[in-house]
Order: structure tokens, then C-alpha cells, then sequence
């Protein structure tokens, strides 16, 4: 065990977890799997019951008293969601179904009212699919030209070229973390360049917010994705930070109820910021959840979150290192203080499919597969790969869990 | 609880260490296909040569899980030198063990592939305990439904 001291203290931690109190298969439940979604603590759990059992009322519309608290409930959670992110208003936080929704909003309600045939939009080679196939799709539409700024073998992005494939960009979206490699992206270079080759700069957050302090401000980019259930929150609920400015240059993009000022027979107007695209009835309880899990990752507080992570992922590399040598091949950044807890990699010949079979036997939760980034993982030159992450819950004991976990699968296949 | 014996079983293991009719043909005249598994990434490649009626020859090609690379190899050897009809009741077979616990829309009984009890599945039942793992089931019919592909290819060619 080191001796430097865990800035969080994961055994009390631990204790806000329900699930974590379960056994699998005999044993304790060693959940590696955060980078896929995280766990929600009984903080999370008790807002959203408080809120179906207290305040449940549809938003915006009633004049009795549940129906203006569950209202002051999501506006209150858009407040939290903008303070704990750095943004300027609340109106700039535009609730989603989830990160992919957000990414689909900017792509085809701001792509299509804004590109044309030929505008290259740039994206990155290690982007979740949520970030490569809605671009896809608007060159099957329209045309748009698309342009990858290549990984290198370090699992840093290769940035020689940047210049050139930035030239005449209108278009630079890319993951501020790499949900393979846990590689951290150089967001505010990357969004200084594609402003001054005239482009607007999204980020994809989604591995970020839950793990690092994220300063929407700070980064100046134009569009931020994320998604609640990776940092606490429940599921069904996601956010797309814009500026003002960019999203009242954006049409709609689902449409209905809440988000209009008017409709005659002849058409409708638009709500104002952020109701204009939040068709229908939003997910409210989720977003009283995901309040709720910001309010709790702010009182770990996410400087010590960091630290934590950086921490644990350092002794996840020297362990898993120490223990398994040429064995093991980890793919991404080496160097802890440059990636966040995602640890993807392979085993000998052994298929990570055949790999994680055998963790569950130990409790131990791990995602095999291509982990929605297709187009890195023919880079890396592996059909797959397993990938364990890390987050507040976890410790060293988790780490050796998994360490164990490889032993026996090896033994178990004899390699 | 279904333990890793009853997934991982010897002859699965077998088949995956030593995979058969590994390898490639040259289509035409063969039919190549490519199976994809979206879950897992795992891609699998079938060349195969039909010649009056018969599997005449039979490759795999591609990458993925002992579950998925035993299924196929374990299939190429079941078909190969089989009629058509032959390989049609043998992939019935197989799909039927394959989703016995597939549930039917009424929420209570289980629906079965209706299947030629005379058919014999040989290696092919060490599968049987794939479906205690219902996410490990894609895995097992991969290479067999990237096979009906190729043949329905071959037949239109």
C-alpha cells in the first residue's frame, strides 16, 4: 500500500452506494466499469424518490403548488448543472436524453442550418461514435467534408498537421477524454485553433465532467456535451452547454410542446433559451437526480476527485505492470497526471470477451469490446480490448481484485 | 449459478487453441462474407464453395472470442461435404439449441425452433451451455448466420 494519502476517504464512500453493499456470484461486487456508467449514491436515489413522492407535477404549466415545485426542481438542477460546469447562465444548459442526443442536436440542427457541401468539419480518430456517425450522416446529406486528426502511438492526438487540416475548417468537434485510451485532450489549444481558422469548437465532455473540475468558460468552446449517468446521476438525462450567442443561431431541433411561444395554423415560434429545445415533457425527476449528483461530487469536491483518480491510476498501472510485465499491453498515456482513470487493454492472445467472462466470476465488472470507437480501435490495430475504469468508489483492494482476476483467467485458459 | 465449466468446455477450448479449415478461398469461385458482432467488435470471414448441391469446400477467416472462433470452426467441419438440405436442418438444430431461452411475447413459455430430431449436433452440443449466457449467445450464431449469408449469396451468384 503507499503511503501517500487517499485525498478521499472511499471507505465512507463506498458506504453511499448501495449497490456496492451486494454480493455476485459469492463475493463483493468490484465495479471497474465507470467510464461506461457510474454507480448513483443514496443521495441520488432519495432526491428522485423525494421528488416522485413530494413535488411529481409536469413543469411550466400548472398554478398549484407541487406543479411550482417540481418546476423550482428543474430549473434548480439547470442552475446546479450551469454553476458546477462554469457557465455564464443557466440558459445556457439545454437538457438532453443523454451526450449523444446533445451531439446529434449541434450536428443537425446547427450543421444543417449552417454548412454547406464541401465545409470540412474536423473530429478526432479517438471519438466515441456518438461524435463520428451523426457527422456521418451530414455527409450522406450535404455533403460536408469530413477530417481526422490522427492519434499517435502514445495515445496523444499527433498534432503536426494541425494547421492544414484546420484550414478552412468551419467545424472542430472532438472528446476532451478519450473513453478508450483516458487520454486528456489539449481542449483549450484545440479551441484557440478553431477559432482562428473560423470554425466553432464542440466538446465532447462526457468523460471529463464526471472526473475533472470542467470550466465551460475557461475552454471557450462553443458546444459542450455530456451525459448525467456517468457522474452519479441517473440515466435518460444529458446536457448541451452553448453560448448564448450560438444557441439562439440554432434552429430547433425536436419540436412540440414546451418548446414554443405560439402555433397557429400557419406555423410557431420558438421559445426563448433553453425551453426552445426541450420538446415535450422534459425528464424532470432525472434532473432532480442529476442536480442531486452534482451536489454530491461538489461536496467530495472535484479537485479531490482528480487527485484520487490520478492516484489510483498510478497504482492500476504499476500493479497491473508489475504483475503481468510484457503480458499485459495497456494501451494509452503512460504517465497518470496525463489521462483519467480508463485503462484499456489486452492479455496475451486471450480475447477480452474471454477475459471478462472469467472477472465476473471474481464480482469483477469490466467492459470488453470496441467500446463505441471503432475507427481508434483499427487504429490501435485490435479488434477489442477490456477496459476497466475507475472512479470515487474504488481503491486499491478493487485494483488487486482485478489484478487477481487476470491471474486466474490465465491459468483458467493456460496461457 | 452456471459456472465457467459449463461455458468454457474442453472441446470448445479445443477448437479455439486448434481452429479447422482456418484459411481463405478464391472468390469467385468461392462466396466470401464478412460477419459482423456489433456488441463486441468480433468479425468473422466465411468462404464457401458450393458445388451441385453440396458444401464442396469451406474457409474461415477473422478475428473474436474462443465462443465465436470454436462456433466456427466447429460448424465448418459440421458442413462441410453436407448437401444443403443437410446444412438447412443442421442450422435449425443449432439455432434451436441456441435459443431455448428465448422468451415468447406472453412472458411465460419458451419458444422452440422447430427442428428434425434425427439431426445430430456432435461437437456442436458443447455449445448447449452458451445459453446460461444469454450475452455470449451472439458470439456462439455469428459464424452460422454469416453462413446462411454466403449460401443464399451463392445461390443467387
Amino acid at each position: 500500500m503507499s503511503a501517500h494519502r487517499d485525498p478521499l476517504d472511499v471507505v465512507a464512500i463506498k458506504k453511499d452506494f448501495p449497490i456496492l453493499e451486494r454480493e455476485v456470484h459469492g463475493g463483493r461486487l468490484v465495479y471497474l466499469d465507470s467510464a461506461n456508467t457510474s454507480q448513483k449514491p443514496r443521495a441520488v436515489l432519495d432526491a428522485i424518490e423525494r421528488y416522485y413522492t413530494q413535488s411529481n407535477a409536469n413543469v411550466h404549466r400548472g398554478t398549484y403548488l407541487i406543479a411550482e415545485e417540481a418546476t423550482a426542481a428543474l430549473e434548480g438542477a439547470r442552475a446546479k448543472v450551469a454553476k458546477f460546469i462554469g457557465a455564464k447562465r443557466p440558459l445556457e444548459v439545454v437538457f438532453t436524453k443523454n451526450a449523444t442526443e446533445a451531439l446529434n442536436l449541434v450536428a443537425k440542427a446547427w450543421g444543417r442550418a449552417n454548412l454547406r457541401a464541401g465545409d470540412p468539419v474536423v473530429l478526432t480518430e479517438l471519438e466515441h461514435h456518438a461524435n463520428i456517425v451523426p457527422w456521418h450522416q451530414l455527409a450522406a446529406e450535404i455533403g460536408i467534408e469530413l477530417r481526422w486528426i490522427p492519434v499517435g502511438t502514445d495515445g496523444h492526438l499527433d498534432l503536426t498537421d494541425l494547421d492544414r487540416l484546420l484550414d478552412g475548417a468551419k467545424v472542430v468537434s472532438f472528446a476532451a477524454m478519450s473513453n478508450v485510451l483516458g487520454t486528456m485532450l489539449p481542449v483549450e489549444r484545440l479551441t484557440a485553433a478553431a477559432h482562428a481558422a473560423g470554425a466553432i469548437a464542440v466538446v465532447d465532455a462526457s468523460q471529463h465532467v464526471p472526473h475533472v473540475t470542467t470550466d465551460v468558460a475557461a475552454w471557450g468552446a462553443d458546444f459542450v456535451a455530456f451525459t448525467g449517468h456517468k457522474m452519479c446521476g441517473p440515466t435518460g438525462i444529458g446536457v448541451l452547454w452553448g453560448t448564448e450567442e450560438i444557441l439562439e443561431a440554432t434552429p430547433p431541433f425536436l419540436t412540440g410542446g414546451e418548446m414554443i411561444l405560439n402555433v397557429t395554423k400557419e406555423g410557431f415560434t420558438a421559445n426563448e433559451l433553453p425551453w426552445k429545445f426541450e420538446a415535450g415533457t422534459p425528464p424532470i425527476a432525472e434532473a432532480v437526480g442529476l442536480g442531486a449528483a452534482v451536489d454530491y461530487l461538489t461536496g467530495l469536491g472535484m479537485e479531490a476527485v482528480r487527485e484520487h483518480e490520478v492516484s489510483l491510476t498510478g497504482y492500476a498501472l504499476r500493479t497491473l505492470t508489475e504483475r503481468f510485465g510484457d503480458d499485459i499491453r495497456i494501451h494509452g498515456p503512460s504517465e497518470p497526471a496525463e489521462r483519467g482513470g480508463v485503462m484499456s487493454f489486452t492479455y496475451g492472445d486471450l480475447h477480452p470477451h474471454d477475459l471478462t467472462q472469467v472477472f465476473d466470476q471474481h464480482g469483477v465488472c469490466v467492459r470488453a469490446g470496441h467500446h463505441c470507437a471503432k475507427v481508434l480501435m483499427r487504429q490501435l490495430g485490435v479488434a477489442a480490448t477490456a477496459r476497466a475504469s475507475l472512479y470515487v468508489y474504488n481503491d486499491e483492494a478493487d485494483v488487486d481484485a482485478l489484478a487477481d482476476a487476470i491471474t486466474d483467467a490465465a491459468r483458467f485458459f493456460a496461457v | 449459478m452456471p459456472g465457467l465449466e459449463d461455458l468454457y468446455r474442453e472441446i470448445i477450448l479445443d477448437h479455439y487453441r486448434s481452429p479447422r479449415n482456418r484459411g481463405e478461398l478464391p472468390a469467385p469461385p468461392a462466396t466470401r462474407v464478412e460477419g459482423f458482432n456489433p456488441l463486441c467488435g468480433d468479425e468473422i470471414v466465411v468462404f464457401v464453395e458450393v458445388t451441385d448441391g453440396v458444401v464442396s469446400d469451406i474457409r474461415i477467416g477473422g478475428q473474436g472470442c474462443s465462443i465465436s472462433q470454436s462456433s466456427a470452426s466447429m460448424m465448418s467441419a459440421a458442413v462441410k461435404g453436407r448437401t444443403l438440405d443437410e446444412v438447412d436442418a443442421l442450422t435449425r438444430s443449432f439455432k434451436g439449441m441456441m435459443s431455448i431461452h428465448e422468451q415468447s411475447l406472453d412472458g411465460e413459455g419458451e419458444v422452440e425452433i422447430e427442428t428434425d430430431p434425427e439431426v445430430k449436433l456432435g461437437d456442436l452440443e458443447a455449445l448447449r451451455g452458451v445459453v446460461k449466457f444469454p450475452v455470449r449467445i451472439k458470439c456462439a450464431t455469428l459464424s452460422w448466420n454469416t453462413l446462411l449469408q454466403a449460401l443464399e449469396e451463392s445461390a443467387d451468384a
